[in-house]
Formats: structure tokens, C-alpha cells, sequence
């Protein structure tokens, strides 16, 4: 099979509008025929809920929380791009698309990221007619903000809560919707299969968490929007739910899951504190737009920070990259990081974390300025650590917190299996091998809001989706009994290690050996030992309770039973790709000055993985990236 | 290191919505300070886990940054715990003493079904949304973000309405289980900005005959639910709220 991306011909700028005029239309009258399955509810599923129905589809939105309004896009906390361009500073469409691909390290699919780009206004535009509080001048109009890999103002923001500010503009949306009657909504459902009938999806299984009860939903196209797979590594920013259990049930099912190896590391987050942690907190990245990193100038010095004279300082990113200083991409400022540490000159009681300082921003525009922009960051940082910014510089570290990779799928976010659409963070196309800060909002809204709508109707207009499809049909008996048989087995191991110890374990082993530096031998050894981890949870697993009945211990057992087939596929997607690019940084691949050494001659494609019955042999399938718009150069932000 | 603690627990337990509840104690002797309220949890979870004698407690939890919402709890009585502004994953230990006695109760309201130990069902937040809470405008068509200039203070005033985190602890909180702080902050948020006018008359109605019929009672001006708020969000948002629907009904 080779991989088909759909890219629509001519120049780079018209693809999208060629898309559109050649695009196949479903009638009005017609749409209310077709059924589409919506599975989570983030920016990327509610907005495409809304959507959708807004057109006359008959839509079911199925979410794992008690509410749609939960979704972790909720917790996105700095901002959204988008080129208007309104401070004057010579912002464009180009310059967005470019700065993101080059921020991606060129292993993002061009015309993608140009679409994502030229919509990203239309977004802006359609969250403020919704009501969205975003941050505004004295004059009224809207401001913006900086934010790292950019040299422009694009940032739009409400505090330090975009996320739940947007989230709850498509929420209300899709809540409109449920009452109009064009949405049903089941809340606390988790899908644990897809149906695939004559080779196109049709339908999902999905189980009850209230009462256990597997059931069964056809329709004609199924969008999966169910985010990221951080919490593979068990730390992350994640929420405690966020999980790959409906993505990886449809790589099984044939869906090729695209460069998993690329995951975000943050660099601003809270450092860990014990052993008990159970996830970690993200500190925005708008907060390097004042804030100074540093760190002692010698290893080892234990004094207070605000002892230590400037002269005795290192503000290693200003001093490593004088260009965009504590601006640099989220890949470049935790790697730094990393190694700073390593060296030996991080601060704190474990050693693992530099300074983000806001003393000088304090004394240039007064605490009270300062307390405006970051006055909810500030709190959330005291509450957590028990210490006061204002006072003494807060303590970061890096931690996971997105992943650019997900399901393959074409220029119509159609994934391998036809009538399966992936968007949001759950698919892997807009941000190549490193994500740019305030891109995923955009992204999500972007595919939910502007681009399912015609790119669905696209293909439902095609033929796809067509024929009834019965929910008693074998391919719903297979799926429902493939999905019972997991849940049978978890419950009658009976073991003596809980899941969590296990998923503790498995985190521990992503986190040394496929984080934020990775090599041969280190990858080597995950592969061995995440599969001896995986053998060992069917033998010990401890899940207790029963199946019919609301059972959290369950819900995370079958999401980490998945984690540990990911994990694998993980390092082995790490341990192919022979290069450093983006958030993968192999340390056999290092220019002098240790920084990422890609090789675009033998790795500028997209690696997309098919499921075989062996997790030790996925086979790879390559969608060649070539860039007919951009110049692949070696990125810089010195 | 941080000091270790012993803590013990009274935490209701109830196994399905028409079961019998009941405070079922528990001590842990492994807690330190620098934990969460819902990492000590965790510690009893595993430590159920491992005895094997009674499933673990259910309590719903998700993002852990104290914005998602889907924690509530009554801790010590009072509706996400004793720190003010914090909903109560972001509660830490070190506000407990070693030795101390905690008592965890679910959400407790007519409109807030019990489900199983210290879950409850709060979808009736969802459809008093749904009968009003937003701007009926469809996707593509509105006009440039920036023809429609608003005054920074409505627009700040409006924030402090639409931080709602919809968790439901001034329900919990109120004497009379009253939802008028939800319900009022989000025609609050609404009302304030140009963008909600068009419907502004029969948003209020809207929302305030669906939170009536939910089962909520009647606001009468107790306030525990400000108090108790992790988003502080203002008592005012009540006033606005009648003002609006007076307004709507009369105006």
C-alpha cells in the first residue's frame, strides 16, 4: 500500500481554495441522513460537533468525561496564533506557515501547515462572535502577545486560560447543538473499538463507565479527536485521563500511526517533587516572554538566588542563542535544560531545575503589570510548590506534554481507513517533529471548526459512508467481543502489582530512554524492556472490582494495557529515524555544538506505522515530504 | 525531604446511587506534605489494591491543575477544602497537620445524583447551557475579530464571570442546593459583552426556568457559595442574574 496524501495541485497558497472549489457538496436535505460518530469532545471534536450539525448531520458525540465541557484542551493556558498581523509588526499568512514549518524542523507536511495558517484568522474572527474574552487594549481592539519561535506578536490569549476560554466557546456551541436536537451527546463513554465494515469505518463500540454496558453506534464516518499520548511517559501535563486507547485500537484495526517517536518535552513546567507525583504542572510558555532562565555560574552553588550577584550568573539561553534568547522553540529550551543539568548546574533539592526569574521584569514594569499578565500562573506555582514567585524565582523543568504524532492521515484528515477522520492533536500533520508554542489551539479549532466540514461532505458526497450499516452486524459482534475478551482477561489476572505501579514503570522506562535524548543502545534496551514489562502485566496485574459498575481501576487498566504496545512502537519509531530533528534529538546525531544534526537525504518523510499481529514487527510505509515552497535549511535561532 | 504524616480519613463510601452510604475509616502513615489531597487518595487507592479486601474509592478527578472541573469533593465540610480559591486537586498536605482527622464527603444535592462513593451525576449543568448559555452564531461568516471594538473593562468584568470552571461546589455549598452562581456567572459573562445582547432576554429566561426544573432551589443570599468558589467568582453574578431576568420578564 502507498500512502496517498491528497495534496490538491497548483501553487502552494491556492491549494486550499482549489480544494474547496473542486470539493463534492452534500445537499442539504441529504445531510440529515447521514449519522457521523464524533469521539471526544477537546477543541478539535467539540468545534467539529458544532459544526457538523450546524450543517444537518444527525451527530453523536461520545466523551469519557461526565461533561464535554472537561476535555483537556481546557488546561492550554497561553495563547493562539493567528496572522493578522494587528501590531503592525509585519506579520503574514507566509510568515506564519513558514515559521511553523520551520519550527516543525521541516518534517511537517508544507501544504498542511499553510492551510492551518491561512485559516487561522477565520478562527480568531469566529471565537470573538462567540462571545470569547480575549485579551484587549484600553482602546478596545485586541491584543497580542509573543511567544517562543516567533519574532512577531501573533499570540492572541485570555489570561493565562485560552484553553478553557476556547473550550468552552465550542462546548456552548455543541451544547446549542444538543438542545436544537442535530446533536446527542453520551457522556462518560470510552471507545474501545472501531467497526470497519467492507473496508471503510462504520461504527464504534464503546463502553458505558456508569454501568459497564459495551454498546454499540454505526453511522457513516467516524472522527476521532481524542488528543495526545503523553501520558505514556505517566508524568505529564496531561490530565489523568488523556489516554491512546481509541487511537491505538484504530492503528490496530489498520489505522497507520505516524511518527510516534516525536513528543513534546516543555521546558517550564514544575519539577518533581516525590515519588507519589502523579502528574505534572506546565508553567505557560508566555511566561518566557518576561521571565530570565538561569542558573548559577558554578555547579554546585547552594545559595539562596537572590544572593547570588549577576556576574555569577548564567543566562545560558541569552547566552547560547543571542537571536531569540529565552525565546527559542520548546525543543531548543529543554534540551538546554537537559544539559545544563546533566553538567551539573541545576538548582533545587533533586538538582533538576533551572531558574525562571522575574526580578527584572518586577523592576521594569512593577508587580502590579506583572500580576496582571501572570497573576493565575503565579498563584497556580504558589499553591503547588509553597513558594512566592514575586519573592524568589520560580524553580522549572522540563516535562511531556504533547505529542506531534498521531494517526496518519491525507490532506483531508482522512486517516489510512477510509471514513475514519483524525483531528486534533490525535492526528500527526501540522507540526512536524516539534510544535510551536500556541499552534495547538489553532490546529485544533482549525480542523473542527473550517476544514471537517468540507472535507467530510467531501467525501460522504463521494459515496462514502453509503448503505445501511446495522449495529447487529457481525463486524459490531467481533469488535464488542475483542472489546468484553480485554476486559474479561484484565478483571482474571488477579496478579499482585496495580496498574499503576505498572504504568509508573513503564514511564520510568519511556522517560530514561525515549525523552528528551535518545541512543542505539538506550532504544535498544526500552524495546526488550517494555516488552518483558507488557508480558508481565497479563501475568500480575492486580484490577480489582467488577465490570458492570463504575470502575476508574479498570477504565486505566485497558488504557495502560495500550501504553505498553505504544511504548514499543515508540522507541522503535525513535530507533529507525538515524537523525535529530525537532523534539527527537539522537545523541549520535550532534553537530559539534551539540546541537540536532538532521538528515534530510535519507529521513524527510513521514514514517507510518501498520499494526501487524507481532508487535515486534510494524511495518513501515514513507510519505516523502518535499517542500516546493521552502528552502530545508538548517535551523538556527542564534 | 518533607516530613511524613499520618492522616486519618472518614470518606463516604456507597457502593450505587440506591445503596446505603456510609463514613468508612481509613489511616495512612505514608503521607508527606508535599502531596496533593487526590495523591493521598491515590496512596489509599493503592493501599486498597494491594489489601484486597474493598474496591478503591471512586472520586472523579482529571486535569489536576484545578481548571477542568471534574474534581469536587466536601472536605472537612466545606466544598473543595479549606484554602481559599482552590478547587481540591490543588489542595496540598502541608495544610495538615500529622495526626489530623479528615472527613470526605461527596457533592451533595437533589440535582447531583450520588453514583458510586464520592461521584455524582452533574449533568444538569449541561443542560442549563444548553437551554441558553452561549451566542447563537454559526461557524464561518463573523465579521473581522477587531470591527467590533469592546471596552477593556466590560471585557475583564466578562472574564471574571467566564472562569466558571462548572464543578458545581457552590451547589454543594449552598444551604438550599441553589445553582444561581453557575447559572448567573454565564449570563453574567454573556450579558456584558456586545456579543450577547441579541439574545440577552431570552437567554435568562431560558437558563433560569431550566435550573429550576433541574431541581436547584431558590438563592437566598447565604453566600457560601462565593466563599467556597476556586474561581472566586463574585456573588454579583446572582444580582446580575435577577436584574437581568426582571429585566427580561418585565423590561
Amino acid at each position: 500500500m502507498t500512502l496517498e496524501a491528497h495534496v490538491p495541485s497548483g501553487p502552494l497558497a491556492e491549494k486550499w481554495q482549489h480544494y474547496l472549489d473542486k470539493a463534492k457538496l452534500v445537499n442539504p436535505a441529504n445531510k440529515r441522513k447521514h449519522e457521523i460518530l464524533v469521539v471526544g469532545t477537546g477543541l478539535a471534536g467539540g468545534s467539529a460537533a458544532a459544526s457538523l450539525a450546524e450543517l444537518g448531520y444527525r451527530v453523536k458525540v461520545f466523551c469519557i468525561q461526565d461533561s464535554p465541557r472537561r476535555a483537556h484542551s481546557i488546561a492550554a493556558q497561553g495563547g493562539i496564533n493567528a496572522a493578522k498581523n494587528y501590531p503592525n509588526d509585519g506579520d503574514t499568512v507566509w510568515r506564519l506557515f513558514y515559521d511553523t514549518v520551520k519550527g516543525g524542523d521541516y518534517r511537517a507536511r508544507e501544504a498542511n501547515v499553510h492551510r492551518l495558517a491561512a485559516i487561522s484568522n477565520q478562527i480568531i474572527d469566529q471565537c470573538v462572535a462567540q462571545g470569547v474574552p480575549f485579551a484587549r487594549e484600553y482602546g478596545g481592539l485586541l491584543d497580542n502577545r509573543s511567544f517562543g519561535g516567533a519574532q512577531v506578536s501573533r499570540t492572541f490569549y485570555a489570561r493565562g486560560q485560552t484553553g478553557q476560554q476556547l473550550l468552552l466557546g465550542a462546548y456552548q456551541a455543541l451544547e446549542r447543538q444538543v438542545q436544537a436536537g442535530g446533536v446527542e451527546m453520551f457522556p462518560r463513554r470510552e471507545m474501545l473499538e472501531l467497526v470497519v465494515v467492507d473496508g471503510a469505518a462504520r461504527g464504534i463500540v464503546v463502553r458505558n463507565l456508569v454501568t459497564g454496558e459495551l454498546e454499540r453506534h454505526a453511522g457513516d464516518a467516524v472522527l476521532l479527536c481524542t488528543g495526545g499520548y503523553g501520558n505514556v511517559y505517566f508524568l505529564s501535563t496531561n490530565a489523568k485521563n488523556s489516554n491512546v486507547t481509541a487511537a491505538w485500537r484504530c492503528h490496530r484495526k489498520g489505522a497507520f500511526f505516524a511518527n510516534p517517536c516525536y513528543t513534546q518535552i516543555h521546558p517550564t513546567c514544575i519539577p518533581v517533587s516525590g515519588k507519589y507525583q502523579s502528574k505534572l504542572t506546565l508553567m505557560s510558555e508566555s511566561l518566557r516572554n518576561d521571565g530570565r532562565v538561569w542558573v548559577p555560574g558554578t555547579a554546585g552553588d547552594a545559595r539562596a538566588p537572590g544572593t547570588i550577584p549577576q556576574a555569577e550568573r548564567d543566562y545560558y539561553l541569552e547566552r547560547r542563542y543571542p537571536g531569540f534568547g529565552n525565546l527559542v522553540p520548546r525543543d531548543v529550551a529543554s534540551r538546554a535544560a537537559k544539559v545544563i543539568c546533566d553538567d551539573g548546574f541545576g538548582v533545587g533539592a533533586t538538582g533538576q531545575a533551572v531558574y525562571l526569574d522575574f526580578a527584572d521584569a518586577i523592576g521594569r514594569l512593577g508587580e502590579s503589570r506583572v500580576r496582571e499578565r501572570y497573576g493565575n500562573l503565579f498563584e497556580m506555582y504558589e499553591r503547588i510548590t509553597g513558594e512566592n514567585p514575586y519573592r524568589a524565582p520560580m524553580r522549572i523543568y522540563p516535562a511531556v506534554h504533547y505529542t506531534m504524532g498521531g494517526l496518519w492521515v491525507d490532506y483531508r484528515l482522512m486517516s489510512s481507513i477510509p471514513g475514519l477522520f483524525v483531528l486534533g492533536e490525535a492526528n500527526f500533520s501540522d507540526h512536524g517533529a516539534n510544535r510551536l508554542g500556541a499552534s495547538a489551539l489553532m490546529q485544533g479549532l482549525a480542523d473542527g471548526y473550517f476544514i471537517i466540514s468540507s472535507t467530510l461532505g467531501d467525501y460522504i458526497a463521494s459515496g462514502g459512508g453509503s448503505g445501511e450499516v446495522r449495529a447487529s452486524e457481525a463486524a459490531f459482534d467481533e469488535a464488542a467481543n475483542a472489546a468484553e475478551d480485554r476486559i474479561r482477561r484484565m478483571l482474571h489476572v488477579d496478579g499482585s502489582k496495580t496498574v499503576t505501579e505498572f504504568h509508573r514503570e513503564l514511564g520510568q522506562i519511556m522517560w530514561d530512554y525515549v525523552g528528551m535524548s535518545r541512543n542505539r543502545e538506550g532504544l535498544l534496551h526500552a524495546i526488550d524492556a517494555i516488552a518483558d514489562l507488557r508480558a508481565d502485566y497479563w501475568e500480575n496485574v492486580s484490577v480489582p472490582g467488577r465490570k458492570d459498575a463504575l470502575n476508574k481501576n479498570l477504565e486505566f487498566a485497558g488504557r495502560v494495557a495500550d501504553f505498553l504496545e505504544l511504548g514499543e512502537l515508540m522507541a522503535r519509531d525513535a530507533l529507525h529515524r538515524e537523525e535529530s530533528c525537532g523534539a527527537h534529538f539522537r545523541e549520535e546525531y550532534q553537530t559539534p555544538e551539540g546541537e540536532a544534526l538532521r538528515r534530510d537525504d535519507a529521513y524527510a518523510y513521514v514514517a507510518a506505522w501498520e499494526s501487524t499481529e507481532n508487535a515486534a514487527e510494524p511495518v513501515l510505509h514513507k510519505e516523502a515530504l518535499s517542500f516546493e515552497a521552502v528552502d530545508l535549511s538548517t535551523r538556527s535561532y542564534k | 525531604m518533607a516530613q511524613t504524616m499520618t492522616i486519618h480519613f472518614k470518606i463516604w463510601r456507597q457502593s450505587g446511587p440506591d445503596a446505603k452510604g456510609k463514613l468508612v475509616d481509613y489511616t495512612l502513615d505514608n503521607l508527606n506534605e508535599d502531596m496533593s489531597f487526590l495523591e493521598a487518595l491515590d496512596v489509599l487507592n493503592e493501599a486498597l489494591i494491594h489489601k484486597g479486601e474493598e474496591d478503591p474509592v471512586e472520586f472523579d478527578n482529571d486535569c489536576r491543575e484545578g481548571i477542568c472541573g471534574s474534581c469536587g469533593l466536601v472536605v472537612g465540610g466545606i466544598a473543595h477544602g479549606p484554602m481559599k480559591a482552590t478547587a481540591v486537586c490543588q489542595l496540598h498536605m502541608r495544610h495538615y497537620k500529622d495526626g489530623d482527622t479528615i472527613v470526605v464527603e461527596p457533592f451533595r444535592a437533589e440535582a447531583f445524583p450520588i453514583i458510586k462513593d464520592l461521584v455524582v451525576d452533574r449533568s444538569a449543568f449541561d443542560r442549563i447551557i444548553a437551554a441558553g448559555g452561549y451566542v447563537s452564531v454559526d461557524t464561518g461568516g463573523a465579521p473581522d475579530a477587531n470591527s467590533l471594538p469592546v471596552p477593556k473593562n466590560d471585557v475583564d468584568e466578562a472574564f471574571d464571570f467566564a472562569t466558571c470552571i462548572g464543578c458545581g461546589a457552590c451547589v454543594a455549598s449552598c444551604p438550599n442546593a441553589s445553582a444561581s452562581l453557575f447559572t448567573g456567572a454565564k449570563i453574567a459573562h454573556l450579558a456584558h459583552l456586545p456579543q450577547g445582547q441579541a439574545e440577552r432576554k431570552q437567554r435568562v429566561v431560558r437558563m433560569v426556568d431550566q435550573m429550576q426544573a433541574e431541581g436547584f432551589g431558590d438563592c437566598s443570599n447565604h453566600g457560601e457559595c462565593e466563599a467556597v468558589c476556586p474561581k472566586q467568582i463574585s456573588i454579583a453574578a446572582i444580582a446580575k442574574m435577577r436584574r437581568e431576568y426582571l429585566r427580561a420578564v418585565f423590561g
